[in-house]
């Protein structure tokens, strides 16, 4: 579906992307992880044919976007980050005005409005103004609007950024179903719950770059082990780690150490260190994200 | 971006119908509140102008204060609309609403989004230069039907200043700054483009001006000739001046806004 090599793209003196590769297989969710500022949304646009690439190839559906950017288009979807729904019109009208873009007929419009509202449940808003809907409400919108020329890649750039926890369980159920209807899905995100559930594989990108790709569990188990063992920080833990020569990371107030006998060691710390707090959890996504992004605060 | 970028012919499809036919029905669906002010405009300028220094203004030329100004409120007309679209309009549209970010994820490229822009503000100009001829008309002020002769020319003119307003819209910071093209090139031009007067009045330093940069100046002159029936080879000259700046302007508004939209 996707193919890129050394992708780059530089504004000025600055590069944004920095020589990225990857492939994106037809029907799967592809997750592009990574902090603020990474590239991730730049990638998107340049695999929309809105921002031409400064360097590497670039393939969508074996076309070239910067030479057929109409036709690739015509077969993408977007939910872009920013909510640019038309404010003069109403929901029916947004989905309606935007399937003319695509040269669709206005019977077929019609007909996909109304499948697409009652699929994203917004049937009841159709005559509503884009200004008197809820922000998920918005979203999903925006999720119904992508969906108007029945795309076979869906691109979607933070799709549930500011959602409920009841729109954002909808949204990804729709991901899902659109995906068990054949589309191929790329997206960003830095929920890491999110992309844990939804991707089939993702990278993880800092400062324009790819640090990994893989499977979600795959990457977990590379990165982070089977287990984490979280201890509150004191100096009796830090000496008494340091003395079982076990690696560990101080995060904040905790101390976390990844593992595969969660067990041995917190038996051993609970004996010998005196925690005051400590539980032992299955390594998730965001141990293997922060371990490679670092906590850094970003923006 | 150099001179040959900015001057490259740009590929435009017929996809920016699509974009014209949104401006379209978003105008319509609140046709009120837009068909109101040229109606109005028209009115009070004639009032104003047309017969309150008209009483004593009497005549210019042999031809009556009235009448001498219908050509005027039409040209003015042609300007305001296609302008302050291009300018208020379009850049509302692209930076806070992000029309134009939503339109290009579609088939429709920058280029068509701009030129449906276009094509706008000008269907805008004509629309106005309509509903203010019929008034003119009930107030016998303009020759029929050869003052209908504006019309094509009010096409023309309101893609000028469209594509001149666009060029303003690409590269202004903000939408205040805007004001600055606004207060001092199109109040300055409605006032000494030959509107109200004619430009022989002020020393020649005044009409060269208005000839070579005024765009308003030619098409005051053009429409003065349909609604007063007095036509002129000069005419000839009017038509190619406006015709090679549209041109130019058109090219450089797409390829500006392509710069400013497309990094």
């Amino acid at each position: 579906m996707i193919s890129a090599q050394n992708l780059t793209k530089s504004y000025g003196t600055f590069t944004a992307v920095d020589g990225v590769s990857f492939s994106v297989r037809k029907g799967e969710i592809f997750g592009f992880l990574g902090p603020n500022g990474a590239g991730k949304t730049t990638t998107m646009k340049m695999i929309q044919c809105v921002s031409p690439r400064s360097g590497g190839t670039l393939s969508v559906f074996d076309l070239d976007p910067d030479e057929h950017p109409a036709e690739i288009k015509r077969r993408i979807g977007v939910v872009p980050q920013e909510t640019n729904l038309d404010p003069d019109f109403t929901c029916e009208g947004n989905l309606l005005t935007y399937a003319r873009y695509f040269d669709i007929s206005a019977p077929l419009a019609r007909r996909r409005t109304d499948d697409l509202l009652a699929f994203v449940q917004l049937l009841e808003k159709r005559n509503v103004a884009i200004e008197k809907l809820s922000g998920g409400m918005k979203r999903r919108l925006i999720l119904a609007r992508a969906l108007v020329n029945s795309p076979e890649l869906l691109i979607l750039d933070e799709p549930t950024i500011g959602l409920d926890p009841q729109a954002r369980h909808l949204v990804w159920e729709r991901l899902k179903a659109l995906q068990a209807q054949g589309s191929t899905i790329v997206l960003t995100t830095h929920y890491l719950d999110e992309a844990a559930r939804l991707c089939d594989r993702l990278v993880i990108m800092d400062n324009g770059r790819i640090l990994e790709e893989g499977a979600p569990p795959d990457l977990v188990r590379r990165h982070a082990g089977e287990e984490i063992v979280e201890v509150d920080k004191t100096d009796t833990v830090i000496t008494c780690l340091k003395g079982m020569d076990v690696p560990f990371e101080v995060a904040g107030d905790a101390v976390l150490v990844s593992t595969d006998r969660a067990h041995e060691i917190a038996r051993i710390l609970l004996e010998r260190c005196r925690p005051r707090k400590m539980l032992t959890r299955p390594a998730t996504l965001e141990d293997v994200f922060l371990k490679l992004t670092g906590r850094r605060l970003r923006d | 971006m150099n001179l040959s970028t900015l001057l490259a012919i740009p590929r435009v499809t017929p996809r920016a119908w699509h974009v014209w036919r949104r401006n379209l029905l978003v105008f319509v669906k609140t046709w009120q509140v837009n068909f109101f002010p040229p109606f109005v405009e028209a009115f009070l300028y004639l009032l104003a102008i047309g017969v309150g220094i008209g009483t004593y203004v009497k005549e210019i030329d042999g031809t009556p204060y009235v009448n001498y100004i219908a050509p005027a409120i039409l040209a003015i007309a042609v300007m305001n609309s296609a302008f302050f679209e291009c300018t208020y309009g379009s850049y509302v549209r692209m930076y806070y609403q992000k029309a134009f970010d939503a339109m290009i994820a579609t088939p429709l490229s920058i280029e068509d989004v701009i030129a449906g822009e276009l094509l706008w503000g000008a269907t805008k100009s004509v629309m106005y230069v309509l509903i203010m001829l019929c008034v003119l008309s009930l107030f016998g002020v303009l020759v029929l039907p050869i003052s209908l002769l504006v019309i094509p020319v009010a096409l023309i003119g309101g893609l000028m200043f469209a594509a001149l307003a666009m060029c303003f819209t690409s590269v202004t910071p903000s939408i205040d700054a805007l004001n600055y093209p606004s207060f001092l090139f199109i109040t300055p031009m409605s006032l000494f483009a030959g509107t109200f007067f004619p430009l022989a009045l002020l020393p020649p330093i005044f009409g060269y001006v208005a000839l070579t940069l005024f765009p308003l100046t030619h098409i005051v002159a053009i429409f003065r000739m349909f609604t007063l029936a007095a036509l002129s080879w000069t005419m000839v000259l009017h038509l190619t001046w406006i015709a090679s700046v549209t041109a130019i302007l058109c090219v450089l508004a797409i390829n500006l806004m392509r710069r400013r939209l497309i990094v």
